[in-house]
């Protein structure tokens, strides 16, 4: 047994130098930046947003997200009088080019609900990742390790809110990071930064300057499926009843 | 001593459990990521990598720090909070290096129309004309100056 | 885009787990279900199912062993799967399959099988030539003691590992039941009666195939089939069944009478795109159709040839049901938005990786390996096996 071991030292240094390439990591990329002082999550205010695709088509190219795929996208809304239960919602191509016009103002109300990953602070897809490839970052993002991930979508499956997806060349988890390359360098996400009304807005919950405190105070602001206590982090002023 | 040697064939079996089980603990000593288990159950490193992805938008401050022109007449007009990319597209490329990539000036007769098309869908207080009627043909810009577009001289309506 | 009715949230479109995700509780039910039947016989002492012990056993080796490849093949980076073991995440049910599986394939069914055989194999190691005399030394690691003594502690120690081995089917199968169960994003599938379901579904799933497979075996090596063994496996096929199936209608009015925000799209579902799979395969054919044939040889006094084709038929259409139910839990799932506002389609692609082939080629494998292992480890107690090994 003992001598078995012994070889076995010996042998495996030579496999592990090759893994050591694979598995560094690139040095650190934003210097100035502490995770410990953020906690990233995002305002949606549904009465601002015209629906004209910007923030998907922002998303897209920021993020090299593949056709037919979504990290963000935006549905319309269109709910009558008495129907609460019953919405009609589209969302072609993911809002990504906007949406047909509505001529005439027939009964009911209309509203556009842009949708992304919650960046849930109990996100039940890391808690079913088999191996730790998808994880909530100190500063508070949902984030997968694409290099680690096994593609087994399970996580997928897990999601309430259908924010994630397989990569179709990647072949593993794909999803919304929050623009994480960007945040940590100043900058606002590529969808905020595309939104002409400011409909969506970063919020930093640890930065006692952000205008979000004096938000949430006094407006009536609700979160996603709340019965689903994923502990979502996307807070939506304005959202109907009718949203699912 | 009889038990033992009757149950000697037993130990063998038992060996080759213990045998994998030293193996594979020794090579997961080598194969785990070192970072991994730094924050939680994940690849430390993989934080970074993702850190380090490629911007394609440089930003409202970047173009504003060269085209300080635009920048100030954007500033006081109707347009003061739609950014320069959400028009002009993504331009980190430019604005790292005005040299390498020129950008073309945005196509108004499908870039204003995206965003001002009546659409009894959108919020009520966004200003939205009948693109085809209003403009009658012309071009927005005719009438309207894209960074600044409240009109200042008359025109039809 | 076509297939989708009403509203998919727009990453919902394609389905992401695929016919071989059907496949997979599928196999590993039966690797649970056939280990029940022939733990019966150790354990309960019921010694009218003794001819189709080892057999159980072999068929839930070939299947243990099949079991994992569906997920391999599923998976977007098989060459990663190692990460399971080396970094299982605590709060992961898919994570403990690793440890669950390898526990079940080494501690439980191998140490099992290699005991109760071990007087054959170190017979045929001193019998056999050739490559296969190399193999049978191998499977003896070494060891030719087969003393009464030695036999006797096999025995004992067999003895003990079956009974870990129960709890341990109905953790293996359990748990893929948890997988399922334990995601509340999906109403159609979240449910603590998940677990218990699969785990009835598979001991009848298990039992009609060992069933099925017992009687094609003996018909094929032109032996009479054991009656009083199959009646019995028919008789526990028929009990298991009833609580399988009483599990899944309690499940069903729960659903029904609670009426969720979740009810109206699943019973519409139900009604159209599962209509086939659910209604007339599962329940219909898979289910109401074997329990009253079985029903009528539990009731009714028959002759053994109406006996005979009733049990292999109830046996065949258990299978199709179970494999429908599966189907039903997996891919149904799949077919409905979070949103509850609308429906896709899933369409199976034929040749790819996760296509219907690879699933053909996957479900008959077990029955390769298990031709193999016939071959080196002959089940029989009917004292004629092909050559070699003259039981007592
Ligand atoms: C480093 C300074 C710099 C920055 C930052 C910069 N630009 Fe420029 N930009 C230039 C220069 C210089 C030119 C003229 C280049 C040329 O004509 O080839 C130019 C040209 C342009 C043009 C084309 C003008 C024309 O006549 O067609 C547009 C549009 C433009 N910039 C938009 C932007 C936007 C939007 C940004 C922010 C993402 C930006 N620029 C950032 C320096 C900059
Ligand atoms: C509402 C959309 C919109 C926004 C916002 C916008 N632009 Fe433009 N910009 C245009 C259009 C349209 C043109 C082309 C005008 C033309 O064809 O004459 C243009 C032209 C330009 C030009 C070419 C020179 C000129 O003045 O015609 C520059 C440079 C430029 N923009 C920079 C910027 C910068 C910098 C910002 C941000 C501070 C910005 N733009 C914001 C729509 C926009
Ligand atoms: C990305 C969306 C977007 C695009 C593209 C866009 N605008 Fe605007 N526009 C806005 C917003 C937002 C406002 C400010 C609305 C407000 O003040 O409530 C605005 C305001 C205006 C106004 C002032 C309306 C008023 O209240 O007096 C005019 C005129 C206008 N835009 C014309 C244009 C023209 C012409 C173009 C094409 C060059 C254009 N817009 C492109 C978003 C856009
Ligand atoms: C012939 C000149 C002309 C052209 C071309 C033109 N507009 Fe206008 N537009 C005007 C005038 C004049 C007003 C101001 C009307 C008013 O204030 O009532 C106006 C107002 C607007 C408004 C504000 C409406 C409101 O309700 O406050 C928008 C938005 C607008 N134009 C968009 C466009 C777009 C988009 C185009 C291109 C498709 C365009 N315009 C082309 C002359 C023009």
């Amino acid at each position: 047994m003992k001598i078995t071991r012994r070889q076995m030292l010996v042998l495996l240094p030579a496999a592990a130098i090759a893994w050591e390439h694979v598995m560094a990591g690139t040095p650190e990329a934003a210097p100035n930046y502490t995770m410990s002082e953020h906690w990233w999550s995002m305002l949606i205010d549904i009465p601002k947003c015209i629906g004209c695709g910007n923030c998907v088509r922002a998303c897209k190219e920021e993020n090299d997200v593949p056709d037919g795929f979504f990290r963000t996208w935006v549905e319309r809304y269109h709910v009558e009088d008495e129907d609460m239960t019953n919405p009609t919602v589209i969302s072609p191509d993911g809002g990504k080019e906007g949406f047909p016009p509505v001529e005439k103002e027939d009964e009911g109300k209309y509203f556009f609900v842009p949708k992304l990953c919650n960046h849930c602070a109990d996100s039940p897809c890391t808690q079913v990742c088999p191996v730790g490839a998808t994880f909530v970052t100190p500063d508070g993002v949902v984030l997968v390790d694409q290099k680690y991930c096994l593609g087994c979508a399970y996580c997928v499956q897990a999601c309430p809110y259908g924010c994630r997806y397989i990569h179709p060349q990647k072949e593993v988890a794909d999803k919304c990071t929050l623009c994480y390359h960007r945040i940590t360098k100043g900058l606002t996400t590529a969808c905020c930064e595309a939104c002409p009304t400011g409909a969506r807005q970063l919020v930093d919950l640890k930065n006692p300057n952000d205008p979000i405190h004096e938000f949430l105070r006094t407006h009536a602001v609700q979160i996603l499926k709340p019965q689903m206590a994923t502990g979502a982090k996307v807070y939506y002023n304005g959202l109907d009843g009718s949203v699912r | 001593m009889g038990v033992f040697k009757d149950a000697g064939h037993l130990f063998r079996f038992l060996a080759i459990f213990v045998f994998l089980f030293i193996a594979f603990w020794v090579i997961r000593g080598f194969v785990v990521p070192k970072s991994f288990g730094k924050y939680g159950h994940y690849r430390a490193a993989s934080i970074d990598e993702i850190a380090a992805h490629p911007l394609h938008f440089a930003g409202h401050e970047a173009c504003e720090t060269c085209h300080v022109d635009v920048a100030n007449v954007k500033k006081d007009g109707k347009h003061a909070h739609v950014n320069c990319e959400a028009c002009h597209g993504a331009l980190q490329k430019h604005a790292e290096d005005p040299a390498s990539l020129t950008p073309t000036k945005p196509d108004t007769a499908t870039l204003c129309v995206r965003c001002h098309e009546y659409s009894a869908a959108r919020p009520k207080n966004f200003p939205q004309v009948h693109a085809a009627e209003h403009s009658t043909g012309l071009p927005c810009e005719t009438c309207h100056q894209p960074h600044s577009p409240a009109m200042t001289s008359g025109g039809a309506k | 885009m076509s297939g989708v009715e009403g509203y998919m949230y727009p990453n919902e479109i394609n389905l992401y787990w695929s016919v071989l995700i059907v496949l997979y509780p599928y196999i590993t039910g039966l690797v649970a279900g056939a280990f029940i039947l022939a733990s019966l016989e150790r354990v309960f002492n019921v010694t009218a199912v003794k001819p189709t012990y080892r057999l159980a056993l072999l068929t839930a080796l070939s299947f243990l062993i099949v079991a994992p490849l569906p997920l391999q093949f599923h998976l977007g980076h098989p060459e990663r799967s190692p990460e399971m073991y080396f970094t299982p995440h605590s709060t992961s049910a898919m994570a403990m399959f690793g440890y669950v599986y390898l526990w079940y394939l080494m501690a439980v069914l191998t140490f099992e099988i290699w005991l109760d055989y071990r007087r054959e194999i170190v017979l045929m190691s001193q019998k056999s030539k050739g490559l296969v005399r190399v193999i049978y030394k191998i499977m003896t690691l070494g060891s030719n003691n087969i003393s009464e003594r030695a036999l006797h502690i096999d025995e004992k120690v067999s003895w003990i590992v079956t009974l870990v081995g129960i709890p341990s089917a109905f953790l293996l199968h359990g748990y893929v039941g948890f997988i399922f169960g334990s995601i509340k994003a999906n109403p159609w599938w979240s449910s603590p009666l998940m677990p218990v379901v699969f785990i009835f579904s598979a001991m009848v799933s298990g039992i009609a195939c060992v069933m099925v497979l017992y009687m094609a075996v003996t018909k094929l090596r032109g032996k009479t089939i054991d009656m009083k063994c199959v009646d019995t496996i028919a008789m526990y096929l028929f009990y298991t069944f009833i609580i399988d199936f009483s599990l899944e209608m309690l499940d069903l009015i729960h659903r029904i009478y609670e009426a969720d925000e979740s009810f109206r799209t699943l019973d519409f579902m139900v009604h159209t795109k599962l209509y086939f799979s659910q209604i007339v395969v599962q329940i219909i054919f898979g289910t109401l159709v074997p329990l009253l044939l079985l029903a009528i040889t539990q009731l009714v006094k028959l002759p053994e040839i109406a006996r005979k084709r009733m049990y292999a038929v109830a046996g065949a259409l258990t299978l199709i049901g179970i494999f429908a139910m599966r189907w039903n839990v997996v891919i149904g799932g799949q077919l409905f938005s979070k949103s509850f506002l609308g429906y896709t389609t899933y369409k199976m692609s034929l040749v790819t990786k996760e296509g219907l082939l690879v699933a053909v080629g996957l479900t008959l494998l077990p029955l390769a390996i298990l031709w193999v292992l016939v071959k080196l480890l002959p089940p029989w107690t009917d004292g004629h096996s092909a050559e070699g090994v003259a039981a007592d």
